[in-house]
């Protein structure tokens, strides 16, 4: 069983940048783990650290401005490498929502197999969003993943989101697919033998 | 009216959930560093491996290229290697270790054992997998939850991607390789054009390239975002095939033949998304930027960026300034510090080939420092057989022992941070081949042009 989710309402971390790819979200050199955890201190590490290890005073992340459970991205977010790594890194440094215009399939999955919830927005509300947290980092966002919407509280701004039906019920419950799975293996035998 | 995406998914689809599919996998690639929190999870639930003679394993990612018969120095990465040995020994999975004919890297491995069939469904930690779909199988990258299901349960969860069919028709130029191919595609749709979709690669200038040259081109389709690329397996695939060790014999060697003809996208096939290319309008192509979108002719230059939109144009000048470029650059005469050759995208046996036939009696510019990674040790013994490695050696190259190496790093083969490397793998991305390494994507001949000359150079001027 993971963490349900259900409704989140929150600041958010602005990270008005495209493509940003896996590679930027976890270096491959801290793969090298073989359990889950630990992962959030290195999240954008090379963004987030000098190679002295000292935090760079303009990445978001280190700014006293910002804060939250929700980090808002550029366009095709999670793109290049597999590596879950990359979901646990920001499950792990404390956020439970992605936003952005659109994902990498991969990451996607890879998310939502961690209940840290991917939301895709238009073009037009990425842009509010953004506009909205740097004119006033208090702003909150309102994820329903029920209703699936998303909003600017305290204005308009309201979209809904897609997510497939399945998903969105592990994600609402906590179920898991690793579970469904071996509960159906009698079925999966009959299929080989087809 | 089916296209051969298709016909392969839905026979593989056990089961439909809301609007999810239980997918049966055929076959199942395992390594290293993507592998070990999986059979951790199974640990946890106290069940083990459902079909293990189902699932292969070869540790690539973070293994040394020189010395393997000692033990790994890197405390970490010798306990993620140890880990995958104790696993597959634990659940009965087969695994080739290092140093041993069998290793390298696994997309490297499984065609050439003859492991990855046409028609199959094959899944691996890795987002490269797509390399498989070159011998007409779905194939294709997945994170480490979906390890775990495959292990469970031999399927996983997915939804089905849509379609699209990249054709390239006609000649392709003297001097241009499957690597440009796929370079310039993504330079004209993206590194997110093929989001949410399954390519398959057609048209007479894929039909005419060799099984490996089509690996190149289905390893890079994850770099237009796709879930995956897979290319109709014709007798191309068949002879390459044919008598490789896992490779079905005799009396099943003709029926899997007679059944791997009959898998194409029908004539009536209708793809949610279609492009063409014209083969005669790509030339050897090089990158300038921190995607593997950004690249141009090796003879171009730098774009302006002023077409993209402002939020794009943020990305793109911060990519220009981590590589140190200025656009309208000529990418001809560009300094070259390193020349990587290798990685599952260039570290087969052709690649190393082609890189030699321009290296041949030349000889290796002073100042550029050159790793030359087979992509396997069958490869690797290849180029000795062949004479390559006695080719290279004679120029001031060095052949060293398989691994994914430079590619992304994760061992001691790192670029040092400002230098620029041409490299044959597959993602310039800030910091791949170590922090503040600058990556510029190209094939093995603009690779061994470069490390001839020290610079950026065209390979048709040494041809």
């Amino acid at each position: 069983m993971r963490n349900k989710f259900t409704t989140l309402i929150s600041t958010a971390v602005p990270l008005p940048l495209e493509n940003i790819d896996t590679d930027q979200i976890i270096p491959a050199r801290f793969l090298k783990a073989t359990t889950r955890e630990g992962f959030g201190e290195n999240l954008f590490r090379d963004w987030r650290y000098d190679s002295a290890g000292n935090p760079k005073a303009d990445f978001v992340m280190n700014s006293p401005i910002y804060g939250g459970e929700i980090l808002v991205a550029g366009k095709n977010f999670g793109c290049g490498s597999s590596r879950e790594h990359a979901a646990w890194a920001i499950d792990g440094a404390g956020f439970r929502v992605v936003v952005s215009s659109f994902f990498a399939d991969i990451f996607r999955n890879n998310a939502l197999n961690n209940g840290l919830l991917p939301v895709t927005v238009s073009e037009k509300m990425l842009s509010s969003i953004f506009t909205a947290v740097k004119s006033n980092p208090k702003t909150e966002l309102k994820i329903d993943l029920e209703a699936q919407t998303i909003e600017i509280l305290g204005t308009s701004d309201k979209e809904s989101f897609d997510i497939a039906p399945y998903k969105k019920q592990c994600l609402m419950n906590g179920y898991d697919d690793v579970d469904y799975l071996v509960s159906i293996r009698e079925q999966i035998a009959t299929f080989e033998k087809k | 009216m089916n296209t051969l995406f298709d016909k392969i998914w839905d026979a593989h689809t056990v089961e439909k959930i809301d609007g999810s599919c239980v997918l049966y996998i055929d076959r199942q690639y395992i390594h290293e560093v993507t592998s070990p929190q999986a059979f951790a999870g199974l640990r946890q639930r106290g069940i083990g491996v459902f079909r293990p003679a189902q699932v292969t394993a070869s540790p690539d990612h973070n293994i040394p290229t020189l010395n393997q018969h000692l033990p790994i120095v890197d405390p970490q990465s010798a306990e993620q290697v140890a880990t995958l040995e104790r696993n597959c020994a634990e659940n009965g999975i087969t695994i080739f270790p290092i140093g041993s004919p069998r290793n390298g890297i696994i997309h490297v491995v499984g065609p050439q054992t003859g492991l990855t069939q046409p028609g199959m469904t094959i899944v691996c930690g890795d987002s490269h997998t797509s390399t498989h779909g070159a011998l007409g199988c779905i194939a294709f990258g997945i994170g480490t939850s979906e390890v775990e299901m495959a292990l469970a349960s031999q399927c996983i969860l997915q939804s089905k991607p849509k379609s699209m069919r990249i054709n390239v028709e006609g000649e392709l130029r003297q001097g241009v390789c499957s690597k440009d191919i796929i370079l310039y595609i993504i330079s004209k749709i993206g590194t997110g054009g093929g989001t949410g979709h399954f390519v398959e690669f057609a048209g007479s200038a894929i039909r005419s390239l060799s099984m490996e040259a089509r690996m190149t081109i289905c390893n890079m389709s994850i770099e237009m975002g796709a879930r995956g690329g897979m290319i109709a397996p014709d007798q191309t695939t068949f002879d390459y095939l044919k008598g490789r060790e896992f490779a079905p014999q005799g009396a099943e060697w003709d029926a899997a033949v007679e059944r791997w003809g009959k898998l194409c996208s029908d004539a009536d096939a209708v793809f949610d998304k279609e492009i063409t290319f014209d083969a005669a309008d790509i030339e050897p192509m090089i990158t300038y930027g921190t995607n593997p979108g950004m690249g141009v002719a090796v003879t171009g230059e730098i774009p302006s960026g002023m077409d993209l939109d402002a939020a794009s144009q943020v990305s793109f000048r911060k990519s220009l300034d981590y590589m140190g470029f200025q656009a309208g650059d000529k990418m001809l005469g560009k300094k070259v510090d390193y020349v990587f050759v290798g990685s599952c995208t260039n570290g087969r046996i052709e690649d190393l080939r082609a890189f030699a036939s321009l290296v041949k009696g030349r000889k290796k510019a002073e100042g550029v420092t050159a790793w030359i990674v087979p992509g396997s040790k069958e490869v690797e013994r290849l180029a000795i057989e062949e004479g390559l490695r006695d080719i290279l050696e004679a120029a001031g190259f060095e052949l060293r022992q398989p691994g994914c190496s430079a590619c992304l790093a994760m061992n001691e083969d790192k670029i040092p941070a400002g230098k620029y490397c041409v490299a044959t793998s597959n993602r310039n991305f800030e910091g791949r081949q170590g922090p503040d390494a600058r990556t510029m994507l190209a094939g093995p001949l603009v690779a061994a042009a470069a490390a001839i000359t020290g610079v950026v150079t065209d390979p048709r001027e040494l041809m």
